[in-house]
């Protein structure tokens, strides 16, 4: 009885010891040589795996960056200019630093600016509804509500204001990485620059019709009047099919082109209220406007000191 | 035994009730706007510009390229404007908005009701006077028709099916077509057969037409080569494969083209069509609309002008019902529902639905539970319900992998899915991704 114990053991080792050595063998000649800095690089990434570099993930994005010779053409919006100093000096690259962007929603019908005309009942998708037809307002541009963009964020940074039927943006979760873009198939959400303190401007409407069409359907609509395209002191604003556009890298945050919209299409975000102003006429209204809020609050009135310097 | 398809299928209720309703003129609408798309294919280039008078028939749109189609004014009168508005699309599109005065047809027309039924059998002056007439399918689908006639390089027609099934529940202009144009109708048939060279037609009418179909069987059996097939009522059995494999038993390969089996299936619409523009001169300018729904007051089939309003159709039947819960331009399987009523009837327009509240109502989406009776009813033999998944998720390589192209958006899974999932909104939504990704690596 016992020997048959001991035949076992000694068959089993011996077939054990055999697999290890041929399994040696084999692993040498089948070996692929990884660079070690793969690795590395992708230890310094954030490993959220959300494709906004443009890869299919941190691992396939750290092999690119092991790749290049230099890293002007690979950025991680998630890590940002933190993270991609880190993997420049693991490679001894230089790196690359870029503005820090931020999805920025460009609609504001909302349902007191936008009457419903219709009632969709399809499957809850923007891109099904799309697909169907142009929404259930009068605006064919305009944000069809059904949160796909909201579907599309993995970081928690987009969500559904059930008052106004319109996503919002969280800007501090938001990493700029381009998923809530892609999945709007009114192309509504851009990425922006990101002002300093999460200040913004622009234009909140992405209605081509003309200015009366355009009205009819929603009260905040862009009109492609121009007024903005003529004060604008830094050539940020350009018009295009009835419709401007800021560029965010050219402007200057001076808010000059938010008094002179007629119809309120274009939003600011993150200024400290100025509520006597809008009443009064524009340009000196600004200047006048800072040392009121000097004697308010200190730390508006930094605020407003920075955008003067600008 | 009833000839049939043999995957899949559904039988939902009937509702025809307008099948007894003469075709009725309808009187001119004040104006009406003709898209310069109506057809598959490039949009027509508009001819007309503001201010120009235009007669019936006159030609307002050229034919933007090979697959495309002239389209003709149907009204006498003046072009207000050529601009963009609202079709059955749900999207604005371009096209022509015409004031009518009077009813002035152009010169050459034929307009009186005497049939002719000699013609000269040069296949390609009737399938160039087809073209020049602008006819498509009246079924639904607005093909070109005089392309479907020209088979590509090294493929020949062997068989002209003639679809006269209207499969699709309250429609019912078809149904009428051919009680009440019968003999304009088989004229139809013989051109089209002569066009093709091809000495076989069979038309195939559902078995809930028995009218209909004793009708066009004593008119048929004087004339040589058309055979009237009796169908047993399945949905979708109108659709174009379906019909061929229901009567002639061949089956279109995927991908394929039915004149891959040597078949060419059109309307009986279209065969309509096709006799006025050839023996008439008359170009498809007016075409018949069913306008129907369970609360209409007089459900009815009217002779339409291209162009009209649906709203002037509605009025015509005694108004919108109070109960309406959508207004749906096809049928209720195929349909398309429209966001407003100031959409016009274009030659793709078969009828008007207006559905009560009750019964058009989506119920909220369930889990799918994989009780596969999406994949029994699927006349494809696809797999809906996995379809639906890879469009949600948008693994476009697996939807196409699993045939989503092959999908002819006939509705079966989404009508009998007991856990009401819109199934076929999202393979439709798939189907048009991996169009444009099949047609992007073409190029």
């Amino acid at each position: 009885m016992s020997i048959t114990i001991v035949y076992t053991m000694i068959a089993l080792s011996a077939i054990g010891i055999l697999a290890a050595v041929i399994l040696y063998f084999v692993a040498q000649k089948f070996k692929v040589y990884e660079d070690p800095r793969i690795d590395e690089v992708e230890s310094a990434l954030p490993g959220a795996n959300c494709g906004g570099c443009g890869f299919a993930g941190c691992r396939a994005f750290a092999e690119a960056c092991v790749k290049e010779n230099e890293l002007s053409a690979l950025f991680c919006p998630v890590g940002g200019n933190d993270c991609m100093t880190d993997v420049a000096g693991i490679l001894g690259l230089e790196a690359v630093t870029k503005d820090p962007r931020v999805a920025v929603v460009r609609c504001n019908g909302t349902c007191e600016h936008r009457p419903k005309t219709n009632q969709f009942d399809g499957a809850s998708s923007c891109a099904v509804a799309s697909s169907l037809y142009s929404g259930d307002t009068g605006c064919q541009y305009g944000c069809l509500g059904h949160g796909d963009c909201v579907a599309a964020c993995d970081f928690d940074a987009i969500h559904m204001n059930p008052e106004t039927g319109l996503p919002e943006v969280i800007d501090d979760k938001c990493v700029a990485c381009g998923a809530c873009v892609e999945a709007c198939p009114k192309t509504l959400i851009e990425l922006r620059k990101r002002g300093p303190k999460d200040r913004k401007i622009y234009v909140s409407c992405r209605n081509e019709d003309k200015g009366g069409i355009a009205k009819k359907s929603c009260e905040v609509a862009c009109i492609g009047c121009s007024k903005c395209f003529k004060v604008c002191p830094f050539d940020a604003i350009t018009m295009k099919n009835n419709l401007a556009f800021i560029d965010s890298d050219k402007c200057k945050l001076c808010r000059k082109c938010v008094v002179e919209c007629p119809t309120n299409a274009i939003i600011e975000l993150g200024f400290p209220p100025r509520k006597i102003k809008a009443d009064l006429p524009p340009k000196p209204a600004v200047k006048k406007e800072a040392p009121v809020k000097k004697e308010v609050k200190a730390t508006e009135e930094n605020k407003t000191d920075n955008i003067e310097k600008k | 035994m009833l000839k049939t398809f043999k995957l899949g299928g559904v039988h939902p209720a009937e509702n025809k009730l307008s099948a007894d309703k003469a075709i009725e003129k309808l009187a001119l609408p004040k104006s009406v706007f003709i898209p310069v798309a109506q057809h598959i294919g490039a949009p027509a280039q508009a001819l007309v510009k503001k201010g120009d008078q235009v007669k019936v028939g006159q030609l307002v749109a050229k034919s933007g390229g090979f697959v495309s189609a002239n389209i003709h004014s149907s009204v006498s009168g003046t072009v207000k404007k050529v601009d963009l508005a609202m079709d059955s699309s749900g999207y604005p599109k371009q096209g022509i908005l015409i004031d009518v005065e009077g009813d002035e047809w152009e010169t050459g027309i034929d307009t009186s009701s005497t049939l002719v039924k000699n013609f000269e059998t040069d296949p390609k002056k009737i399938i160039d006077r087809i073209n020049e007439a602008g006819v498509v399918g009246l079924g639904g689908a607005t093909f070109p028709t005089h392309v479907k006639l020209v088979p590509p390089q090294g493929m020949k027609a062997e068989v002209l099916l003639i679809n006269g099934v209207e499969c699709e529940p309250y429609l019912t202009s078809d149904h009428r077509v051919m009680l009440e144009k019968a003999d304009e109708l088989l004229v139809g048939v013989r051109l089209l057969m002569c066009a093709l060279e091809v000495d076989k037609a069979y038309i195939g009418i559902e078995n809930n037409k028995p009218d209909a179909i004793k009708h066009l069987k004593e008119l048929a059996a004087k004339e040589s080569g058309i055979e009237i097939v009796p169908l047993k009522v399945k949905y979708p059995q109108g659709g174009e494969k379906q019909l061929i494999k229901a009567v002639t038993g061949r089956e279109v390969p995927s991908g394929a083209l039915p004149i891959a089996v040597g078949a060419v299936v059109s309307n009986v619409g279209t065969a309509l069509a096709v006799y006025e523009a050839v023996q008439k001169n008359k170009p498809l300018v007016e075409r018949v609309v069913t306008i129907t729904g369970k609360s209409v007051k007089n459900p009815a089939n009217f002779l339409v002008r291209v162009g009209t309003p649906i709203q002037y159709l509605i009025d015509a039947a005694g108004g919108l019902p109070e109960d309406t819960g959508k207004i749906i331009s096809g049928g209720p399987m195929m349909g398309k529902a429209v966001a407003s009523t100031d959409i016009p009837v274009t030659k793709g327009t078969s009828g008007i639905l207006l559905m009560q509240d009750a019964e058009a109502k989506r119920q909220p989406m369930k889990n799918c539970i994989r009780c596969t009776r999406c994949v029994t009813v699927c006349p494809m033999g696809l797999e809906p319900y996995f379809l639906m998944t890879v469009s949600d998720k948008q693994i476009w390589e697996k939807a196409e992998a699993s045939k989503i192209m092959d999908c002819i958006e006939c509705g079966s899974c989404s009508y009998t899915c007991p856990a009401d999932r819109p199934l076929l909104d999202y393979i439709r939504l798939g189907k048009g991704k991996v169009g444009n990704i099949i047609r992007s690596r073409k190029k």
